[in-house]
């Protein structure tokens, strides 16, 4: 009996080594993927056991994300709440008790909650634990203006569109508003979630989720005729002096396309002879589908990927809030091999299947009014500590350079003839001179347009560059309903 | 001696971390550890000298995760330790001499485990509790005769299996039919009441001390089909059963499926899975060094439990969060040397009875123990059963002193009789 006793042993111990296999498995491999786990009952209450960082803008005495304490059982418990409502909701986010996340709340969430952060950082946080402590999380700075936002946001009004902003110097998004918005507090309430999605704005059946600024993709109309102006003038084939005849229509692939398929156009729809400043001023659609034949789709396109066409622009916020402009086929990015599949002439007035976020079409304008170089795009510009030690400091960088300062300045003085006597004569500021461009995008229902307005000011100094979209505005045109949009929004920054 | 110091100072700290005024329990755990030391000093002098320790450290362990989960059980969690320590002490001056004599009872003993394992299906005393009818409820008291009977059992297989160990080696038909008889009606117990880690436990221990006596290797190939196919037509018929193989399997689903609770679609963790995930979430949260006692996290922001039955089934889940990988393999690594003392034991025993008597005792001890544990972890489907000493459960408990209190009056005899040769 003693051997079978030796056998039935050792089987046993095999059994206990298993557990303790087991176990490591659950604690050591496993355990990550369990944290992550949206139904981990647990990391739920964790979540409401860490002071997460509130979310300030740098100037204003609003607070986008505070905490309420709340003792249940002998724990003290945090829950998030939004006293700013609406405001930055897309941008800020939510973080609920079932732990679905968005915006910086869910791309910050490891800053947030002073999980990520440095060694030092990491042992304060584990002491605080063991010592029963609440763990605090770490405040996240933004470079957002409240008064400009929120000016912005009530001129969108119920309109469905964006409004964003950037201080060109340096990158820093002073604005990112997005119609229509919602009250992330709603969020977590019982229904709440499905009363957002019922959300229409003027435009109808659309997300109040969506950060328009940054992911919603718009037909950019004539401002794209900003980056082909870029690519004619940076490339040396085109001068602003260069002469064009327009007789109304362009001829495209053998068929007229006429001027008038663009109601962007100020004045008469036959300018006759003229030069690419005139026919950027007043954004004449034969003449930019002649550069563009001239140029080729190719070169176009170089030219935009420079501005950051073709790439996810960098923001703080999460990658899947953030969407890549360029040509789109059946929903995703479409970069030819062959030039020859685009319409170079529809492409170089913004038209053929461009797609266009506004925070895009804010970069080409910023870039435009920093001489060229693309400036990097940023949202947060502190993350500070529970003990008020900084974290991170935003410094402000480029994404290199797109255009020489020379097609920067040309570019420049193109933009302040369309304020001064062109399409976007609404934008003008008294006593500050703004470049801007108008567009106004076929949206395939008659009548009924995407209207854009893209600025900078001031032209010889600039500090700020706006850009405003508006969805389906019935006659409305950039010029007229998204420019004055832009200019109180540019008044406010520059003199708020 | 020294290792009931150790223990002790353990379970101080343990114990003045969750809260300064509890050191009651620990004096008085102390206290009723010590008595159990000198009754076996003076009963069984020549007993192994690990086991009396090694239990009192899981059952202090157990103690301090229930006080910490619940006080108030730990208070009759605290009284069912006091009633096994006596019942312990009892069983060691009633059968200091020779326990041998029980030999003499066996179909008693085998008559009785059945007649234990069939009292919950008695109408008026009877309960179902998670969908396995074992329990007997007598007034305030909850018991659950199947922990007794897993003791009955095993002393009427050792009894028995000593005396026919030859002829049943030899497979004549005719010896092996009490032992069927008796078994069959063990299982078929079990498949009604549908206590399946019970079933699983009782049929692997039969197993087990069944190639111990015989030595065939066959007979537990034969018996594993015979559970497999037996397992097959429960499955097919139950579907509790049915619903824990599914759970073991497929614990996450990324679509609603039927949820037999509410009778609508939801999430399986959300469902049926969701103690097992849960649980599996809090042995993950411990992560290597474990939160720390009296810091894990069982409640939600509520204050409701997360995970139903955290301090009997599920204790190890706890304990996992609580003291984390470290501990917890420290924990599986008493078990294992309690059950190594225990062979050992059996080895030392010389003669038919004590040997597969010490051998029935600790590998139901270890299977045990390889059920509930393997369960929480996945590496088998969970069936609710209790982690021995550890969990909360006063039949529990007094059913594990037995074992102790078996395995130290076989050591004891074996160590005399060594000593007088």
């Amino acid at each position: 009996m003693n051997r079978q006793l030796h056998r039935l042993a050792l089987v046993t111990v095999l059994m206990l080594v298993v557990l303790i296999g087991a176990t490591t498995y659950w604690q050591a491999w496993a355990a990550p993927g369990l944290q992550d786990r949206q139904d981990n009952a647990i990391q739920t209450v964790i979540q409401f056991t860490i002071e997460r960082g509130l979310i300030v803008p740098e100037s204003g005495k609003v607070t986008f994300a505070a905490n309420r304490r709340k003792r249940v059982s002998g724990q003290t418990f945090f829950f998030r709440r939004y006293p700013t409502l609406g405001l930055a909701a897309q941008t800020v986010g939510y973080s609920t008790a079932a732990r679905s996340q968005a915006g910086l709340e869910q791309s910050m969430n490891d800053y947030l909650t002073g999980s990520a952060t440095n060694l030092s950082n990491a042992l304060k946080r584990t002491l605080a634990r063991l010592g029963g402590g609440t763990v605090k999380g770490n405040k996240l700075v933004l470079t957002l203006d409240p008064s400009a936002q929120r000016l912005a946001l009530s001129r969108l009004g119920d309109q469905c569109g964006a409004v964003v902003a950037m201080n060109v110097k340096t990158g820093a998004v002073v604005v990112l508003a997005s119609s229509p918005t919602y009250n992330p507090n709603l969020i977590d309430q019982p229904g709440g979630y499905a009363k957002v999605l019922k959300i229409r704005g003027a435009c109808g059946g659309s997300s109040a989720l969506l950060n328009r600024g940054t992911a919603g993709l718009y037909t950019p109309g004539s401002t794209f005729k900003m980056v082909t102006a870029a690519a004619a003038l940076d490339s040396g084939k085109f001068k602003p002096t260069s002469g064009f005849y327009d007789p109304g229509y362009c001829i495209d692939y053998g068929k007229p396309v006429s001027n008038a398929g663009n109601p962007d156009q100020g004045g008469t729809e036959v300018f006759g002879h003229v030069d690419l400043a005139e026919g950027f001023q007043h954004s004449i659609n034969s003449v930019f589908c002649n550069v563009g034949k001239a140029l080729g789709a190719r070169l176009i396109l170089d030219y935009a990927k420079r501005f950051g066409f073709y790439s996810i622009p960098p923001l703080e916020t999460p990658a899947d809030e953030r969407a890549a402009s360029g040509l789109y086929l059946h929903g995703k990015l479409y970069d030819p091999k062959d030039q020859n599949l685009v319409d170079a002439g529809r492409l170089g007035f913004g038209q053929e299947r461009m797609l266009v976020t506004p925070l895009q079409n804010l970069m080409v304008a910023a870039t435009i009014a920093n001489k060229g170089i693309v400036p990097r795009p940023y949202v947060v510009q502190r993350i500070v500590g529970p003990d008020g030690s900084i974290i991170r400091d935003t410094k402000s960088s480029n994404l290199g350079r797109a255009i020489k300062p020379q097609t920067a300045a040309e570019l420049t003085q193109m933009m302040v003839s369309v304020v001064q006597g062109g399409t976007g004569t609404a934008a003008q500021i008294p006593g500050v001179q703004v470049a801007g461009k108008t567009g106004t995008a076929e949206t395939g229902v008659p009548h009924v347009y995407t209207a854009w307005f893209v600025c900078f000011a001031p032209a010889d100094n600039p500090r700020y560059a706006v850009a405003v979209v508006l969805e389906k505005q019935l006659n409305g045109f950039g010029g007229a309903v998204s420019a004055p949009i832009a200019k109180a929004v540019m008044e406010n920054l520059l003199h708020g | 001696m020294l290792t009931a110091v150790g223990f002790a100072s353990v379970y101080i700290a343990g114990q003045s971390r969750i809260s300064g005024a509890s050191l009651t329990y620990a004096v008085f755990f102390l206290g009723l550890y010590l008595a159990a030391h000198i009754v076996a000093r003076f009963t069984v002098p020549r007993a192994d000298p690990y086991l009396l320790p090694l239990a009192g450290l899981l059952t202090a362990v157990g103690l301090t995760e229930i006080y910490r989960l619940g006080p108030a059980n730990a208070f009759k969690q605290g009284l069912w330790i006091v009633i096994s320590v006596a019942v312990f002490a009892a069983t060691l001056i009633g059968l200091r001499r020779d326990y041998r004599v029980l030999e003499g009872y066996k179909y008693l003993f085998g008559v009785g485990a059945i007649a234990l394992l069939f009292m919950p299906l008695l109408p008026g005393i009877g309960e179902t509790v998670n969908g396995a009818r074992l329990w007997v409820r007598a007034g305030g008291l909850q018991f659950q005769p199947g922990e007794l009977g897993k003791i009955a059992l095993i002393v009427f297989l050792a009894a028995y299996l000593r005396e026919k160990r030859e002829v049943l080696a030899q497979g004549r038909l005719k010896d092996w039919g009490p032992l069927l008889v008796i078994w069959g009606a063990a299982m078929m117990v079990l498949v009604v009441t549908a206590d399946l880690g019970s079933a699983l436990l009782y049929y692997g221990i039969f197993l087990g001390m069944l190639y111990v006596a015989t030595a065939r290797v066959a007979f537990v190939a034969v018996g594993l089909g015979l559970f497999l196919a037996g397992a097959a037509v429960v499955y097919e018929g139950t579907p509790h059963v049915r619903d824990r193989v599914t759970n073991w399997l497929h614990p996450w689903t990324t679509h609603p499926v039927y949820c037999p609770f509410t009778g609508g679609t939801a999430l399986r963790q959300d469902c049926t899975s969701y103690q097992e995930v849960q649980s599996l979430y809090s042995i993950g949260h411990g992560g290597f060094g474990g939160t720390g006692l009296g810091s894990g996290t069982f409640t939600n922001a509520a204050g409701q439990k997360i995970i139903p039955d955290l301090n009997t089934d599920f204790i190890y889940s706890a304990l996992a969060q609580e003291i984390g990988l470290i501990g917890a393999a420290a924990l599986v690594l008493l078990y294992m040397v309690f059950v190594l003392r225990g062979f050992r034991v059996a080895l030392l025993a010389n003669e038919g009875f004590s040997k597969l008597l010490a051998v029935g005792l600790t590998f139901g001890f270890a299977l045990q123990t390889f059920i509930i544990i393997g369960g929480i972890l996945r590496v088998i489907p969970l069936t609710g059963i209790t982690l021995p000493l550890v969990s909360y459960g006063g039949s529990s408990v007094l059913s594990n002193f037995l074992v102790l209190a078996g395995l130290m009056l076989v050591s004891d005899r074996a160590n005399r009789e060594a000593d007088g040769a």
